[in-house]
């Protein structure tokens, strides 16, 4: 299996993210600078945390704008397992791949330590080696991580199941105490915390790693049906 | 030239906490009668283009509001020394 991490300029979470799915998993994985706007051949596409930008006029916004979010879409439309962390996850919202967004913390802190979080859903691609309601140690480190929609999209996105990680103590004010959510596809995650930075027990929690062994093993499972 | 003053301001019902900040130090230096503080962005821009008000629209909608939470307002100015 063969992972792209997108870089953008100001992203810095892209190297954490290449040693997860390369090191800590052991699969395949590439760095994709964001001008080289090829995405075909990817098994999985990953969006790192970070700054990209500078968070110039609003986090993402300015990244989703760039050629390769046209691949992304591309991507997303045909199925492609998109993954977006942190500075991904804002990229993700501000290019409509996913809806919502995310304002500031409500304590207007940038926020950097562990956080628990519920496995919600654990019928995803993303998330199928996770107990249901399990709970997960996971860092958060961000300070523009407060999810915000409005009710009908509330409604919408709890009537399709497409809240999958939820904050056991909710730390930036987010609605619904929303971590993490996927589209309706099921197929392009976006989060605030980073399970790759709890890939291996060395970083204190590898209770990110099932989230990459889950992308793996769904893909084996693909790649066995379609062979 | 035409110049274009973009007002982007928070949607109604979407914390500002920036601006509750502000609101805070405001009572702090006595202004008590203060409230409902709420941070915008002003953009400025000139533009060399017949049809400004189509492409203003669509500027705000793609790229310098976020539907999500903002709301846009703009004037457009016409003859403006830059």
């Amino acid at each position: 299996m063969k992972f792209a991490v997108i870089v953008f300029p100001g992203s810095n979470c892209d190297r954490d993210m290449y040693h997860a799915a390369k090191d800590a998993l052991g699969a395949e994985a590439e760095l994709v600078w964001y001008q080289d706007a090829a995405l075909e051949g990817y098994d999985a596409i990953l969006i790192p945390g970070g700054f990209s930008y500078g968070d110039y006029l609003r986090c993402g916004a300015i990244a989703s704008t760039s050629d390769i979010v046209t691949s992304l879409r591309r991507e997303a439309e045909k199925g492609t397992p998109i993954l977006g962390v942190c500075n991904g996850f804002q990229i993700l919202l501000e290019s409509g791949l996913l809806p919502g967004a995310l304002i500031r913390n409500k304590n207007l802190k940038f926020i950097c330590h562990f956080e628990e979080l519920i496995v919600n859903n654990n019928e995803t691609l993303f998330t199928t080696d996770y107990e249901k309601d399990e709970v997960i140690a996971i860092p958060v480190a961000h300070g523009e991580g407060n999810y915000y929609c409005d009710d009908a999209t509330l409604n919408d996105l709890i009537e399709h199941n497409q809240i999958v990680f939820t904050y056991k103590n909710n730390p930036n004010g987010s609605v619904a105490d929303i971590a993490g959510i996927v589209n309706k596809q099921g197929n392009v995650l976006g989060m605030m915390p980073h399970p790759e930075r709890a890939a291996e027990k060395l970083l204190g929690s590898d209770d990110g790693l099932k989230m990459f062994t889950s992308m793996l093993k769904n893909w084996r499972d693909q790649y066995a049906t379609n062979a | 030239m035409t110049k274009v003053s973009i007002h982007v301001t928070l949607k109604e019902g979407v914390l500002d906490p920036q601006g509750k900040a502000i609101e805070n130090s405001l009572h702090t230096l006595g202004y008590e009668g203060v409230h409902d503080v709420r941070v915008g962005k002003l953009i400025e821009m000139f533009i060399d283009h017949e049809d400004v008000e189509a492409q203003v629209n669509v500027m705000c909608e793609k790229l310098l509001a976020n539907p999500v939470i903002e709301n846009f307002t703009y004037e457009i100015e016409e003859g403006v020394a830059q």
